[in-house]
């Protein structure tokens, strides 16, 4: 990671403004989102979505065909391009002949894809952007920080300054009074420009027909004013009939702004008469810059679903602190660092796609049902296999794919770390390590490991037998969870063996991009769980079972070795996470907790990997309700508590702000205990909590339920 | 008898309609009234015009764009009602007017949303440029919802389709709503029941 982009997120991790708006603006955006989505079927419009505009994308030629037949018929010109330039030299050409002194502008992002601005200023042509905020951030001389409120990082006074130097002395921070002016001021260009450009929300083809949507009015000013209309359109902008307007039109401005509709919704399917009554000239810019080719790559084809709403960016735990500059681009966000690394390059997502932390949160809101955090991964591990592993994380891997030198080492680590640890906790490390201990304690490496304690737990022999998948931190760093979940399965009359040969699930190289590094984790997994004969694979850690269940056959299929899929497949599907076991165990009387157990107050944490990807988050709330608990819910349960792996070490800077959060929404509950099914987060939340000094416990859902069963 | 039952049945269904229409576009701030006649919508329209201080002066014009509606309006009495309004809407009257007017084709309830057919030039600069649009709409053009208003409007029979939802609005400075951007800061809808003499 270079200096610059680490300088750049401290930059916007230290500017209040652009933290405390985002962070008003995220919490805002979840309840108003909802409050407009009230009586639709969400998953049933996005479905629309993505089935509508995933069959878009597989008939791309077409459909512009079909458009440009349509809209030319009725007398518009369409222009299509692959190349940034030649949409540059189109405009410019276009500007020239006809004598464009001025143009206005509404917003349009792939304008700025191709720096349109820049390049007609410098044939002398004034260029003004329209939108409030776009205008904003052109005065100013700087980059939209959010896709649809691009000034969303600046607060009325420093609008106000921008308006005063740049425009006209004297304006006052006053926020009606600074859209007045913004009024007035644009109206006379409104009036005096001779092209309007815009971009586009929709195209349609059947009708030829151009869909933009808009708050402000400025659109309709731009295509009603000026004799020459410009309209840019990304062909991934293109649906196949009018009717497919419906689901997007409904999702958009609900996703977008939390509105039923925005104020206007404009469709153009022809040149209308200017105010002298001669026709309009109408240009549409069909461009390609790449998402033909993106079409045709299986993985990222669904990337051309998004409708630009920059819901991924408002539920982001990491967007909301660090603001869009940082992406350096125009596309900012999850979906931005996917198209950025299209129309821009590859490499220029090399730093960017680091941010994502991978909670898979934008997942539950995407009107275009596009999987961000996988893509997200898929960019990671092609820029590992274009750019080559960074030599440290090779040294690392090298280690955990050899299962003996790894636990060796770790169990040398338990000596070693004798000095620093107290009572369980290292709370501080010396030189470099010293980032990861300053916002958390971190555990202490267990004197025993589970795989040596295991011979020792004394179990009932049963013919129902469980294989216990532990993991990493289980195994070395909290052994005791694994106990509870042996003492557990023991009351249900299922002994637990614990397959020696199992090792790291392959998910940290997974999350940095190096597959085969996971692969081989993989294969050696499969081979020790798969060693004995066992109804049931049981995690009590979610990244694992996740590992376990879907990603080692994710990982085989992106390698192209199918010689290993059908043992990863008989693996997953004996694989079940600790929580969703118990409860099935419960149900099925084979498990009974303790009479009349009044326990209090327990507020309980949602893991990314197990709410999101596993999608289980009842079952361990009803089991702690059966136990005697009451549940006293925290303010975004399921928001990430900045673990992620190896992210905490990677980004210190960003885990830690967001850590921060997740612990006052904790204390804001009251209770005195946090459960949670995942050891990384306990490992992130228990830190957090010993550093801050709050007297809250924190625990797995297993060692909690243990005490309480019969 | 059976008549007189699908008529109220009628009845109480677009009273409903209304009243969600009413909801939604008054969330939106709008201002929604609704009338009988056009005689006493038209009364209506005159002394909004006149309270609202328009004049024969720059600034202070009324613009009305030609309709349905104004089929059985006499115009030259209303214009002498109230000086500065204009039936002639040129680019320069509407952008020094205060007010314009203007009817639509339909009324979308469950958003309070308008619709038009805006190809002609007229249609657009009276509801685009002036601080104020009175939107003239006839109450048995709403409809439920946006699959109801696809299956009425023809793109590929005009080449201009505005949908209208509240007066224009942004929250680009620090999220804080503001009413009144480029467009109209205040949205004036008229619902007629009977547009006596037009369809």
């Amino acid at each position: 990671m270079r200096k610059e982009f680490r300088d750049s997120i401290n930059t916007a991790l230290h500017n209040p403004n652009l933290t405390g708006a985002l962070g008003r603006f995220s919490e805002a955006y979840r309840i108003s989102r909802e409050k407009a989505y009230e009586g639709i079927d969400f998953e049933a419009v996005r479905t629309q979505i993505a089935d509508r505009k995933g069959y878009a994308a597989s008939h791309l030629d077409e459909l512009a065909d079909r458009f440009t037949q349509q809209i030319e018929a009725r007398g518009a010109k369409v222009f299509r391009t692959d190349d940034p330039a030649k949409v540059r030299e189109y405009i410019l050409n276009l500007a020239q002949q006809n004598g464009v002194k001025t143009v206005v502008k509404s917003k349009s992002m792939a304008s700025e894809e191709i720096h349109l601005n820049k390049h007609l200023e410098k044939a002398g042509i004034e260029v003004r952007e329209t939108d409030l905020g776009e205008w904003i951030v052109q005065l100013a001389g700087q980059t939209p920080s959010h896709m649809v409120m691009p000034a969303i990082h600046m607060t009325k006074e420093e609008v106000d300054d921008v308006f005063s130097d740049k425009v006209e002395q004297g304006q006052a921070a006053d926020i009606p009074k600074l859209v007045k002016f913004a009024r007035g001021k644009l109206r006379t260009k409104f009036l005096c420009a001779e092209m309007g450009i815009t971009g586009a929300n929709i195209a349609v083809a059947e009708t030829g027909t151009l869909v933009v949507i808009t708050n402000e009015g400025n659109a309709r000013l731009v295509t009603t004013l000026p004799r020459i209309h410009v309209a840019i359109v990304g062909i991934e902008k293109l649906v196949s009939e009018f009717a497919d307007v419906v689901p997007i039109l409904t999702a958009l401005p609900r996703s977008a702004t939390a509105q039923l509709l925005t104020s206007y919704v404009t469709m153009i399917s022809g040149p209308v008469p200017n105010t002298d009554g001669t026709p309009k000239q109408l240009h549409v810019i069909l461009m390609d810059n790449r998402r033909t080719e993106m079409s045709h790559d299986p993985k990222f084809k669904q990337a051309l679903q998004c409708v630009r709403c920059a819901s991924c960016l408002n539920v982001c735990p990491v967007f909301r602190l660090v603001g869009g500059h940082v992406f350096g681009k125009i596309y900012t966000g999850g979906i931005g660092t996917i198209l950025t690394a299209w129309f821009d390059a590859l490499r220029s997502s090399d730093e960017i796609q680091s941010l994502c932390i991978q909670c898979g949160n934008c997942t539950q809101f995407c009107p275009g049902k596009i999987d961000i955090p996988g893509l997200i991964l898929e960019l990671r591990r092609r820029i590992a296999v274009e750019k080559g592993q960074p030599l440290a994380q090779k040294a690392i891997f090298k280690v955990v794919n050899n299962r003996r030198l790894f636990h060796s080492m770790l169990r040398t680590a338990s000596l070693a770390q004798k000095p620093l640890a107290k009572d369980g906790f290292i709370r501080h490390l010396p030189f470099f390590l010293s980032d990861m201990t300053e916002f958390r304690s971190l555990p202490a490496i267990a004197d025993e490991p589970l795989r040596d304690k295991f011979a020792k737990i004394e179990q009932p022999k049963c013919t129902e037998k469980a294989a216990f998948y532990s993991g990493c931190l289980i195994d070395f760093a909290y052994p005791e969870m694994g106990e509870s979940v042996i003492k557990i399965l023991n009351k249900a009359g299922i002994e637990v063996i614990f397959p020696e040969g199992q090792t790291c699930c392959g998910a940290p190289a997974r999350f940095s991009g190096a597959y085969e590094v996971a692969a081989q984790n993989a294969k050696d997994n499969i081979d020790a769980m798969l060693s004995e004969d066992v109804q049931y694979v049981v995690s009590a850690c979610p990244t694992c079972t996740v590992a376990l269940k879907h990603d080692f056959i994710a990982n085989f299929e992106s390698l192209g070795q199918t010689e290993s899929l059908p043992r990863a497949r008989e693996l997953a599907a004996k694989v079940t996470d600790f929580s969703s076991l118990v409860k099935k165990l419960v149900d099925e009387g084979r498990l009974t907790f303790k009479e009349g157990r009044q326990l209090g107050k327990v507020t309980y944490h949602d893991s990314c990997h197990l709410k999101r990807t596993l999608n289980v988050s009842e079952q361990p709330r009803e089991l702690l309700t059966k136990a005697g608990y009451e549940i006293s819910e925290m303010y975004e349960a399921d928001m990430c508590c900045g673990m992620g792996g190896s992210y905490s070490l990677k980004l210190p800077e960003i885990s830690a702000p967001i850590l921060e959060r997740k612990l006052k929404n904790i204390k804001d509950t009251g209770a005195p205990l946090v459960a949670m099914d995942c050891p990384g987060c306990v490992m992130q939340i228990r830190g957090g909590l010993d550093k801050d000094g709050a007297e809250i416990k924190v625990e797995h859902t297993a060692q909690r339920l243990a005490e309480e069963l019969e | 008898m059976l008549s007189t039952y699908l008529l109220e049945t009628r009845n109480c269904l677009m009273q409903a309609i209304f009243d969600q229409f009413k909801l939604r576009a008054e969330a939106v701030s709008a201002e929604v009234h609704r009338f009988s006649s056009n005689t006493s919508a038209l009364q209506f329209i005159v002394r909004y015009l006149q309270d609202a201080g328009v004049a024969d002066s720059p600034d202070c014009y009324a613009v009305w764009a030609d309709c349905p509606f104004l089929r059985t309006v006499d115009k030259k009495q209303v214009a002498a009602l109230v000086p500065g309004l204009t039936f002639e809407v040129t680019r320069e009257k509407a952008a020094a007017a205060k007010v314009g007017i203007s009817q639509l084709d339909w009324a979308m309830a469950n958003t309070g949303s308008l619709i038009q057919d805006a190809a002609p030039i007229e249609r657009r600069l009276v509801s685009t440029l002036p601080n104020i649009h009175i939107a003239i709409v006839e109450t048995n053009r709403l409809l439920p919802d946006m699959p109801a208003v696809f299956s009425k409007i023809r793109p590929e029979q005009t080449n201009y389709i505005s949908f209208i939802t509240g007066p224009s609005r942004t929250a680009d400075i620090e999220r804080v709503l503001t009413i009144g951007v480029h467009g109209p800061e205040k949205l004036i809808i008229v619902f007629v029941d009977d547009m006596a003499g037009v369809n």
